[in-house]
C-alpha cells in the first residue's frame, strides 16, 4: 500500500490544477452572466447559414 | 404565420388571411402605411428595420428558431446627448487602444435572437468594435472609437430596432461588486474543492476503524487532511475570523464569533492531535463547515443584489435629460450638463429638469411629488418652478437659475443622505441569539471539563472540545440568510424589491405605519369621480381632449376607454381655462366654470353651485348652452382602503403625513376611518423627517411615500417604502420598492415579513435542538468525529429544505 505516498500527492496535484483553472475562470468572468453566453452558442454564423439554405433548397430569398 | 413567411413574405392566398408583417409576424392593417409595398408591415418601425438588416446582409435574423417576433417601436429621438461632453464624463471610460466604453440599459429586449441582433448591429457603423449584451439585465456594453464615430450614431441604430437605450447608471459599482462576486466565487470553490478532498480522506480514515489500517498509513492520512484543511481556514475561512475580532472589538457579539470558536478549537485541537499523533480530528467537519457557510452568505448576498439591481435598471430607465434651447435650435443635454442662464424647452409631460423662471408660456405644474399638493399650479412668463415637478398643460420655456446640487431637489437630497446616515442600527434576530448562544456554550464546555476531569481527566479536554466543535452554528448560521434570500426572491416575483434583509425583519412586527397621501394612498392624478349630463356628450368631449395633454384631458381618457371619440376640428386651447372646438359643426366648449360661463348664451341660467367636496370641476357647453358638469379628484387607490385594514389587523397602526392642504388630507383620513389626529397635511420635507425622527424614539417606524418631498423620511425611517411611479429619490432610498401599483403589495410585504420571521424561528428551534442534541452527547462523552461529521449536515440540510420550500410570498393574492 506504500503507493498511497505517491498517489495522494498525485491525485492533490490535479485537485490544484482544478481549483487553479477555477479561480482563472472565476476571476476573468465566466461566472458573471449565465444566461447570455448559452443563447449565443445557439446561433451560427449568418454567413455559413446562408450557404448550407441555399444548397438545400436552391430558393433565392427576396432583397 | 412561420418565421420562414415572414421574412419571405409569401403568404399563400393574401386575400384568404391577413397579411403578416415581414418584419414581427404581426398582422398588417389596411393601407395605413405610406411606404413602398405597405402591405407587407405592419408600422414604420418594422418597415426600417427589415431594411435594415437587408442592406446589412442581415436576414439571418429571420431564420432564428427562437425569434418571437415583436413590433418595433423606436423612440426616433436624436439622442444628441449621447455626445456631449458631460454625458461622457458620466457614462463612458476610456479602453485599451483609444477605445471607450459605455453600458446602456436597453428597452424591448424581449427574446434570445435580440442577443443575436444587439450585438452584431452596432458592429456595422465603422468605429464600433464590440457589442456585448447581457441579457438578465438588459445591459449593453458598448466598446467603439470615438474618434471615428459619435455614440449617438450607435445609439440610433439600435433604437431604430427598437431597443431605446438609456445609460446604466450603476456602471461604476458595478464593477466593484463583480469583482467582489468572483472573489466569493473563488472562494467558495476553493472551499469546496478543499471540503471535497478533506471528506475523502475522512471517509477512508473511518472505514479504518472498522477493518484494520496500519498506523503508519493513518498518521499520513491525518497529516494529508491537515494539509488541506490549513488553506481553507487561512484564505476561505478567514472572513469568520474577522468577522468575529471585528465585533470583539467593538465588545459586542455576533454569529461569527461563535463560528470562529467552533472552527478555531477544532482546528488547533486536531492539529495538536495531528502532531502527538492520538485523539480525534475534526478537520471533515472544519472544512465542510467553512463550505456550506460560504454558501448561504453568498445565496443571500445574490438575492439581496437582484433587488438593488431591479431598482437601479427602473433608475436608469427615467430620462434625465433636458431640452436645451440655444437660438432657435434645440438639442438634448444630460440634466447634469444644465447650467444657470441656459433656457431649456419643458414638453407637456415632461419633468422640469433644473429651478428656474418661466419666460415663455402658461401651463399647469404638478408639484405633487416635491410638495405632496395633489392640485397643479398655474404658472405665467415670470413665475418660478422647480426641477422635480412636472409640466402639466402645455410647453414652457425656462431659463435656469440654479441647476444639479443647488435645486430644491437637490438640496433636499442631501439632506436624505444625513437622514440615513441616523439612521437606528438593528440587530439582526441570529446576531442577537448569538450572546446568549455563546455564553451558554461555553458554560457547558467548562461544566464538560469539570466533570470529566473527576470521571477521567486525559479525556476532559477532549470531551470539552468535542462539545465546541458539535455545537457550532452552522445550521443556525445558514438558518436567516437563506430564508432571507428565499424570501426575497419570491417577494421579487411579486413586485416587490427588498433590498436587504433586515427591512423583513423590522416589517414583521406590527409598527408604526406613515403613509404619504398623494401618490401613495391616491392615485396621485385627477381622475373623473363626477359626470352629470347625458352620455351623447361624452364623444363631443372626448373629441375635444383628444388634442390636449392637460391631466384633466387625461382623465377623461381614462374614465371612457370605450367611448368611441369624435372628430374635431378648430380646436383652441386656453391655459388655465380649457378647450374648445367644432364637433359634428356645433360649438365644444369643455373648461373652468369661469372659462364656459364666459361662452354661455345666458351665463346667469348656469347655477353657481358647484360639487363642494370636488377638488376640480368643469363644465361642459355645447352651443353656448350648459350640457354637463365633470368632478375631478385624487380618487383614493382602489385597494386602499381594503390594504390599510389587513395592515390594520396585523396591528399596525396608520397615520397620515402629507404635504397637501389639510382639508384635503382630512377628506382622505375620513374615508379610510382614520381619526383626524392621525391625518397631518401641510407638511415640508422637514417636517416629514422630524416627524419620523419623533416616532422612531417610541419604536420601529415604517414610511411610505413616493416624492422627493418624502425621500429624507424614508432615509431615516426603519422601513422606507417607495410607491410605483414615484420620484427616482424614493428609488434610490428605500429599502423596499413596490413595482406594482397600488397599496395591496404593501399589505402582502407586511404578512410576507411576519411568515418569513416565522422560517426563520423554525429553522433556528431546529438548528437549537441539535445543537443540544450534540452537547448532551459531548457530555456524555459519546461524541466522536464520525457523530459529529453525520449530525451536522443533517441539520444543515433541514434548514436548507425548509427556506426552499417555504412559500413566504404566495403566488396568488390573499
Amino acid at each position: 500500500m506504500s503507493v498511497m505516498y505517491v498517489l495522494v500527492p498525485v491525485a492533490l496535484l490535479l485537485v490544484a490544477l482544478a481549483v487553479a483553472a477555477y479561480a482563472w475562470a472565476a476571476r476573468s468572468g465566466a461566472f458573471d452572466d449565465l444566461d447570455t453566453p448559452a443563447v449565443r452558442a445557439l446561433h451560427d454564423d449568418p454567413a455559413e447559414a446562408r450557404v448550407v439554405r441555399r444548397g438545400a433548397s436552391g430558393e433565392q430569398r427576396p432583397r | 404565420m412561420t418565421a420562414t413567411e415572414a421574412w419571405t413574405g409569401v403568404v399563400a392566398h393574401p386575400a384568404a388571411r391577413a397579411t403578416a408583417c415581414r418584419h414581427c409576424g404581426e398582422p398588417v392593417p389596411r393601407g395605413s402605411l405610406g411606404v413602398p409595398d405597405a402591405s407587407a408591415f405592419c408600422c414604420h418601425g418594422c418597415a426600417a428595420s427589415w431594411t435594415l438588416l437587408h442592406e446589412a446582409g442581415l436576414e439571418h435574423f429571420y431564420d432564428l428558431p427562437e425569434r418571437r417576433g415583436r413590433a418595433v417601436r423606436p423612440s426616433g429621438r436624436g439622442f444628441e446627448e449621447f455626445d456631449h461632453a458631460a454625458f461622457h464624463r458620466l457614462h463612458v471610460r476610456a479602453a485599451d487602444g483609444g477605445l471607450a466604453v459605455t453600458e446602456w440599459v436597453l428597452e424591448g429586449v424581449h427574446c434570445p435572437s435580440c442577443v443575436w441582433l444587439v450585438e452584431r448591429v452596432p458592429l456595422l457603423l465603422a468605429g464600433v468594435h464590440r457589442a456585448e449584451l447581457e441579457l438578465g439585465r438588459s445591459i449593453v456594453r458598448i466598446e467603439w472609437d470615438p474618434a471615428e464615430q459619435p455614440l449617438s450614431a450607435v445609439a440610433r441604430q439600435l433604437d431604430a430596432l427598437g431597443y431605446t437605450p438609456h445609460p446604466f447608471r450603476g456602471a461604476s459599482v458595478d464593477a466593484v461588486r463583480r469583482r467582489e462576486d468572483r472573489l466569493m466565487l473563488t472562494r467558495i470553490g476553493v472551499a469546496g474543492a478543499l471540503a471535497g478532498n478533506v471528506m475523502m480522506v475522512a471517509v477512508a480514515l473511518y472505514a479504518g476503524w472498522f477493518g484494520h489500517m496500519e498506523p503508519a498509513h493513518e498518521r499520513y492520512f491525518r497529516w494529508v487532511s491537515l494539509a488541506l484543511v490549513t488553506p481553507a481556514i487561512v484564505w476561505p475561512g478567514r472572513g469568520f475570523f474577522q468577522g468575529a475580532w471585528s465585533a470583539l472589538r467593538q465588545r459586542t457579539l455576533n454569529m461569527d464569533v461563535p463560528i470562529a470558536l467552533a472552527l478555531g478549537a477544532g482546528y488547533a485541537r486536531g492539529a495538536w492531535n495531528t502532531v502527538v499523533d492520538s485523539g480525534p480530528i475534526y478537520f471533515d467537519g472544519v472544512a465542510t463547515l467553512i463550505f456550506l457557510l460560504l454558501i448561504g452568505r453568498f445565496a443571500q448576498q445574490r438575492a439581496q443584489r437582484a433587488a438593488v439591481d431591479s431598482a437601479e435598471l427602473l433608475h436608469s430607465l427615467s430620462p434625465a435629460v433636458a431640452r436645451v434651447r440655444e437660438g432657435e435650435t434645440v438639442h438634448e443635454v444630460p440634466v447634469e450638463a444644465l447650467l444657470p442662464g441656459m433656457t431649456i424647452d419643458v414638453r407637456p409631460g415632461d419633468a422640469i429638469a433644473a429651478d428656474g423662471e418661466v419666460v415663455e408660456g402658461c401651463s399647469e405644474v404638478d408639484r405633487s411629488l416635491l410638495t405632496g399638493e395633489a392640485r397643479p399650479e398655474a404658472v405665467a412668463p415670470g413665475d418660478r418652478v422647480h426641477a422635480g415637478t412636472i409640466n402639466g398643460g402645455s410647453p414652457l420655456r425656462v431659463r435656469v437659475e440654479q441647476a444639479g446640487e443647488a435645486t430644491r431637489v437637490g438640496r433636499l437630497m442631501r439632506e436624505v443622505e444625513h437622514a440615513a446616515a441616523r439612521r437606528a442600527p438593528l440587530v439582526l434576530l441570529a446576531d442577537r441569539l448569538s450572546g446568549a448562544f455563546v455564553g451558554g456554550v461555553l458554560l457547558l464546555a467548562a461544566a464538560t471539563f469539570a466533570i470529566w476531569s473527576r470521571l477521567d481527566p486525559a479525556m476532559a479536554f477532549d470531551h470539552a472540545i468535542a462539545l465546541l466543535v458539535v455545537t457550532c452554528p452552522c445550521a443556525l448560521a445558514l438558518a436567516t440568510p437563506l430564508a432571507v434570500s428565499v424570501a426575497i426572491g419570491q417577494a421579487a416575483r411579486r413586485g416587490i424589491l427588498v433590498k436587504g434583509g433586515e427591512a423583513l425583519q423590522r416589517m414583521a412586527r406590527p409598527s408604526l405605519l406613515l403613509l404619504d397621501k398623494t401618490g401613495t394612498l391616491t392615485e396621485g392624478r385627477a381622475t373623473l369621480v363626477h359626470w352629470d349630463g347625458p352620455d351623447a356628450v361624452r364623444g363631443a368631449v372626448l373629441a375635444l381632449e383628444h388634442h390636449s395633454q392637460h391631466p384633466l384631458a387625461r382623465a377623461f381618457r381614462a374614465a371612457w376607454p370605450d367611448v368611441e371619440p369624435g372628430s374635431a376640428s378648430e380646436v383652441r386651447q386656453t391655459a388655465g381655462g380649457g378647450i374648445e372646438g367644432l364637433v359634428g359643426g356645433r360649438r365644444v366648449t369643455v373648461g373652468t366654470p369661469t372659462f364656459v360661463r364666459a361662452r354661455l348664451a345666458e351665463p346667469e341660467s348656469a347655477s353657481p353651485v358647484s360639487y363642494a367636496a370636488m377638488e376640480t370641476v368643469a363644465w361642459v357647453a355645447v352651443d353656448g348652452e350648459l350640457v354637463a358638469r365633470a368632478g375631478f379628484e385624487d380618487a383614493l387607490r382602489g385597494d386602499a382602503a381594503e390594504s390599510l385594514a389587513v395592515l390594520r389587523a396585523l396591528g399596525f397602526r396608520a397615520r397620515i403625513l402629507s404635504g397637501d392642504a389639510p382639508g384635503a388630507v382630512a377628506r382622505v383620513a375620513a374615508s379610510l376611518g382614520l381619526t383626524p389626529e392621525e391625518a397631518q397635511g401641510g407638511r415640508t420635507p422637514e417636517d416629514k423627517l422630524a416627524a419620523v425622527e419623533a416616532a422612531s424614539a417610541d419604536g420601529d417606524v415604517v414610511m411610505v411615500g413616493d416624492g422627493v418631498n418624502d425621500a429624507a423620511a424614508i432615509a431615516r425611517a426603519g422601513v422606507g417604502v417607495g410607491m410605483r411611479g414615484g420620484a427616482e429619490a424614493c428609488l434610490a432610498t428605500a429599502d423596499v420598492f413596490l413595482s406594482r401599483e397600488g397599496l395591496a403589495p404593501l399589505a402582502e410585504l407586511a404578512a410576507g415579513a411576519r411568515r418569513t420571521m416565522r422560517v426563520i424561528r423554525l429553522n433556528i428551534a431546529i438548528s437549537l435542538v441539535y445543537n443540544l442534541l450534540g452537547a448532551g452527547l459531548a457530555m456524555a462523552g459519546r461524541i466522536d468525529p464520525l457523530v459529529a461529521a453525520i449530525l451536522m449536515p443533517v441539520s444543515s440540510i433541514a434548514v436548507v429544505l425548509i427556506a426552499w420550500r417555504s412559500r413566504m410570498f404566495p403566488a396568488e393574492a390573499r
